[in-house]
């Protein structure tokens, strides 16, 4: 139990680096690429043999043009708004669902799960179809509307366990000690479930920034192409020469944000990923 | 061949915190012995280490005749009752039971026979298809024993087995675990911090504190001659009450008045000295046993509180002035919530006979047997005797 | 739940509800307006010959989009590709995700070391790891990987992986790309069911002679079974939608291709702009994932029965 024998260290500490080299290895590959200048990015090297900033350079400026600063944008937009409008109604209907009683929870719940197994290809088609016809095709709404959707499910999960945590009846002590219900609700109930309802929205919000098979599907400019979708179509600056080095510097800027989040908030995105799984 | 011996035993984390301090006890074949004392003394990790399941960074641990320190617990031969039970909820009662005996590869129909006697013995034969999950309290914690009867091994290890059942069935429970301890004869190491539980089940109690073992007696040697101001303190219900007391030569000064010292208790050599009473020790003057040996004193105070149970009476009384302090006593205090009880001064209890005629918020006469006295050194707490020694009359431990 | 309904309500419990229900109301209206009309509509459409190309000439055809879907070789190919790609890649994380879970919760130090790392692969783009392993594969994008098999004497020395006449090579790229991604999360939900083995319950097992093996085996394992079986779900279902990583190995030029159900799917409906055919696909699909469902959650039904006893 508290055994720190030399063999017992070197062995966790051999197991600690296999992980760290096998989660990390592909990333350092495509930086590497990321780096390499263009006469030496198809030279199968491990570690760049001449360094340049040149890829990235490219798809901010390069002739590409604003393609991908468009679908960073777009990108970045889409998601947050999907991941604050998911959020706010997993929030109503999982604060439901922690804490009243009514005839239907179970099936919403049931519901829930099921559109968490749904397959995106089922809908891409009708949707294709629709989106043309309301107008919504290669808009953000267009997006926005399968984002949350699809993110509700593991929104309301998540949520409604982390709701059933919260001491509720500190609400009705607040109230005893002289809050109103407001207050109560406000400096008691806000606190404790705020931690709950910013780790639901970085779930969502890497759901929406992951997503491909809407993107391409319901899409079709830099109007609201996002960057899974822009970097797959990716062209290199001629005929002849392979998009590879802007791929690899785009999917690293898209990337960083995933990586900063995992590195801040690591505790957070475990704890709601089990809490969903769990009790759900 | 299954006494146990810990000889200089020292459980040490990797931070330097020493839970267990070089402890020493030698637990005869077929022994009860307790290991009781406020939560944090140690007793737990004693006895997971005495199981296997903590390591022990010094001193030595034998089972039978065979020093067992790097053993796993499988080989120990020692079955093992857990506070929580850790009982195998996916598993049937049947199953639980017979868990080891499957691990060891027992033939099944014996497994059956063995499974069967234990649930006989203990009232489970009903339940044996059932789940944990399914049973009361009471049955789990029976399941619990069960598993460990059904072994048949060296030694018994329990940590803390009645703590989660209610009162009543923890009085039940308990007169059901010495029943099973004698019939079956095997060695037990018992832990509580409950020391009516301690008092009541054991051949022998070792009270610890902080790591140490302070005392390890019979229950009534422990309770008529406590070693030191904390197992006097820990032992017994209600505790012993404690003064502070200035002594001088064969007489001792109390909050309520002059006494003159019995034989045995002049000549103590300390400056501050810590008197200890037993509620016992005091009765109503009116009262007191016509035909008493030695010393003894009269004194007047006003009630403050009178609790009849019946078949004795406590009566309750302030002192004015400073309590009796020590690190000891404000542990023990501590450990049952009572660290902050406001008011200057002390309580004192004193069991009356129920005929005594005392009324609250009146003045009453008692009568104090001073035979029965403690003196305690108020600077390292031991208790005191004529020759100004410690008493090393009571006690083996060290 | 079960409350005796058959008293009259108090003025509490109607409040209640109307509040419950008016609370879940938004979530429930979103979720079966962006699900149920498209898989209806895509039901409907299944049984039209519907072509975007000859918006003109729809008309009702019954069943012989099905026929003409099921009686194809390409269907069946993919829904091979399909089951080939999830068995390899969820049993593979099954081992792999349990090791790591196990690592996550007995680490002795540098827990949050190994988290971090596992959480980088699931919060990465799978656009991105599908990239990054096939630019480490593909000779003709300077792949590393082909480079270094030939030097081990894997491969031959001109070889391009990903471009050979068997896409057995392809297949394994897509199982090492996917496995990459999902394992953390496979290892997250195995934690979660790890954490709830009570340490007590170890230790019990180890006084009754278990080895360390045995109380993996006969503890452990059986107690997290309802949560190996979730994540077997949830990753069995998430790996029979595979597309995103089967669509960027497939699409470049020199690739050898492989199709999966929701490639086919895609490319029916967006590329060939066939909504009838495409549509087919599409429901075949939603009830190939519905039988799945269908499957783990009854096996998980009687399992959570086992588990409480049948009370």
């Amino acid at each position: 139990m508290t055994d720190r024998s030399p063999d017992k260290i070197f062995g966790w500490f051999s197991v600690n680096l296999v992980v760290v080299v096998a989660a990390l290895f592909p990333v350092g590959w495509i930086l590497s690429l990321s780096l390499k200048s263009s006469d030496t990015v198809t030279d199968g090297r491990l570690i760049p043999a001449k360094w340049s900033l040149d890829n990235y350079k490219g798809i901010f400026t390069g002739s590409g043009g604003d393609v991908f600063t468009k679908a960073l944008f777009n990108s970045l937009g889409i998601a947050v708004i999907s991941t604050m409008i998911a959020v706010a109604l997993a929030a109503a209907a999982a604060y439901a669902i922690a804490r009243l009683e009514f005839p239907g929870k179970r099936l919403i719940l049931t519901a829930a799960l099921a559109i968490a197994m749904f397959p995106p290809i089922s809908v891409v088609g009708p949707l294709y179809n629709l989106w043309r016809t309301l107008g919504l095709f290669d808009t953000w709404q267009g997006l926005i509307i399968p984002y949350m959707t699809f993110t509700l499910p593991l929104a309301i999960y998540t949520l409604s366990a982390f709701f059933r945590e919260i001491p509720w009846e500190l609400e009705q002590a607040a109230q005893v000690d002289g809050a109103t219900p407001f207050q109560a609700f406000r400096k008691i109930i806000v606190p404790l479930a705020a931690p709950g309802v910013f780790t639901t929205a970085i779930l969502v919000f890497i759901f929406a920034w992951n997503d491909f098979v809407f993107a391409i599907s319901l899409t079709s400019t830099d109007k609201s192409q996002t960057v899974p979708a822009a970097i797959s179509s990716f062209t290199g600056a001629s005929q002849f020469s392979a998009p590879t080095g802007s791929i690899a510097a785009a999917a690293i800027i898209v990337t960083i944000p995933i990586v900063i989040m995992v590195l801040i908030f690591q505790r957070r995105i475990v704890a709601g990923l089990t809490a969903g799984a769990v009790k759900g | 061949m299954s006494s146990i011996r810990l000889d200089n035993v020292t459980k040490r984390y990797p931070d330097g915190f020493e839970a267990v301090k070089g402890i020493d006890l030698d637990v005869a074949d077929g022994e009860f012995v307790i290991l009781v004392g406020p939560s944090g003394c140690g007793k737990s990790t004693a006895l997971r280490m005495i199981a296997g399941l903590e390591d022990i960074s010094d001193g030595e641990l034998s089972i039978g005749d065979e020093v067992v320190n790097d053993k796993a617990p499988k080989d120990r031969d020692i079955a093992m009752v857990f506070q929580n039970y850790a009982l195998y909820p996916h598993m049937s009662v049947r199953e639980n039971m017979g868990f080891a005996l499957k691990l060891k590869k027992v033939d099944k129909a014996e497994i059956d026979k063995k499974v069967e006697e234990a649930a006989t013995i203990l009232d489970l034969t009903d339940h044996l298809d059932r789940k944990p999950a399914n049973l009361s309290g009471g049955q789990r914690q029976r399941v619990a024993m069960g598993r460990a009867i059904v072994r048949d091994p060296k030694v018994f290890l329990m940590d803390e087995p009645l703590s989660n059942l209610d009162a009543k069935l923890r009085v039940q429970t308990r007169t059901e675990v010495a029943r099973i301890q004698q019939r079956l004869g095997t060695t037990m190491v018992y832990v509580t911090h409950d020391q009516t539980e301690a008092m009541t089940l054991g051949d022998r109690v070792a009270v610890m504190r902080a790591g140490t073992i302070q005392q390890v007696d019979t229950p009534k040697e422990l309770y008529e001659h406590p070693r030191n101001l904390f197992v006097a303190g820990f032992i017994g219900s209600p505790s012993m009450n404690f003064f502070p007391a200035e002594h001088t030569g064969d007489k001792i000064k109390l909050p309520f008045g002059e006494i003159s010292l019995p034989a045995h208790l002049r000549d103590v050599k300390a400056e501050n000295v810590i008197a200890g009473v037993r509620p016992e020790s005091f009765e109503a003057a009116a009262l007191a046993p016509e035909h008493h040996e030695g010393e003894s004193f009269v004194f007047e105070i006003e009630v403050d509180l009178v609790e009849s149970m019946g078949s004795e009476l406590y009566a309750y009384f302030d002192y004015e002035g400073e309590g009796a302090s020590s690190d000891e006593l404000a542990e023990i205090a501590a450990d049952a919530g009572l660290a902050d009880v406001p008011g200057g001064g002390g309580r004192v209890v004193a069991r009356l006979s129920p005929d005594a005629e005392v009324k609250a918020g009146e003045r009453a006469e008692l009568w104090l047997d001073v035979e029965r006295l403690h003196l305690f050194d108020a600077h390292d707490g031991r208790r005191l005797t004529a020759d100004g020694q410690a008493d090393v009359s009571a006690g083996t431990a060290e | 739940m079960s409350r005796a309904e058959k008293k009259p309500l108090s003025e509490r419990a109607k409040a209640e509800r109307k509040l419950g229900w008016m609370l879940c109301a938004p979530a429930a209206i979103v979720m079966l307006l962006v699900t149920a009309y498209p898989i209806g509509n895509a039901i409907w459409l299944s049984l039209q010959k519907s072509d975007l190309r000859f918006p003109d000439q729809s008309e009702f055809i019954g069943l012989s989009n099905y026929v003409t879907v099921l009686s194809s070789h390409l269907w069946w190919r993919d829904v091979l590709n399909t089951v080939i790609l999830t068995l390899a890649s969820v049993s593979i994380e099954l081992v792999l995700g349990m090791l790591l879970a196990l690592a996550m919760h007995r680490a002795i130090f540098g827990r949050g070391l190994i988290r971090t790392s596992a959480l980088i692969p699931y919060g990465i783009v799978t656009v991105v790891a599908a990239f990054a392993w096939r630019l480490a594969f593909a000779k003709a994008e300077g792949g590393f990987m082909p480079g270094l098999l030939s030097s081990l004497g894997i491969i031959g020395d001109q070889t391009d992986p990903l471009a050979q006449t068997s896409t057995v090579s392809t297949f394994i790229v897509a199982i090492l790309a996917e496995v990459w991604k999902t394992t953390p999360f496979m290892a997250l939900l195995l934690l979660a069911g790890l954490s709830l083995v009570s340490d007590e319950l170890h230790e019990a097992a180890k006084i009754d002679g278990a080895t360390a093996w045995q109380r993996f085996w006969r503890i452990t394992i059986p107690l997290m079974k309802p949560a190996i079986l979730v994540a077997l779900l949830f990753r069995t279902l998430d790996a029979f939608r595979i597309f995103d990583t089967v669509y960027i190995l497939s699409n470049s030029g020199g690739n050898r291709s492989i199709e999966t159900v929701s490639v086919l799917g895609y490319n029916t409906l967006l590329s060939r702009l066939n909504l009838g055919l495409g549509s087919a696909v599409s429901v075949l699909i939603f009830f190939s994932v519905v039988l799945i469902a269908a499957g783990f959650v009854k096996l998980l039904g009687t399992n959570l029965d086992q588990q409480t006893g049948s009370s």
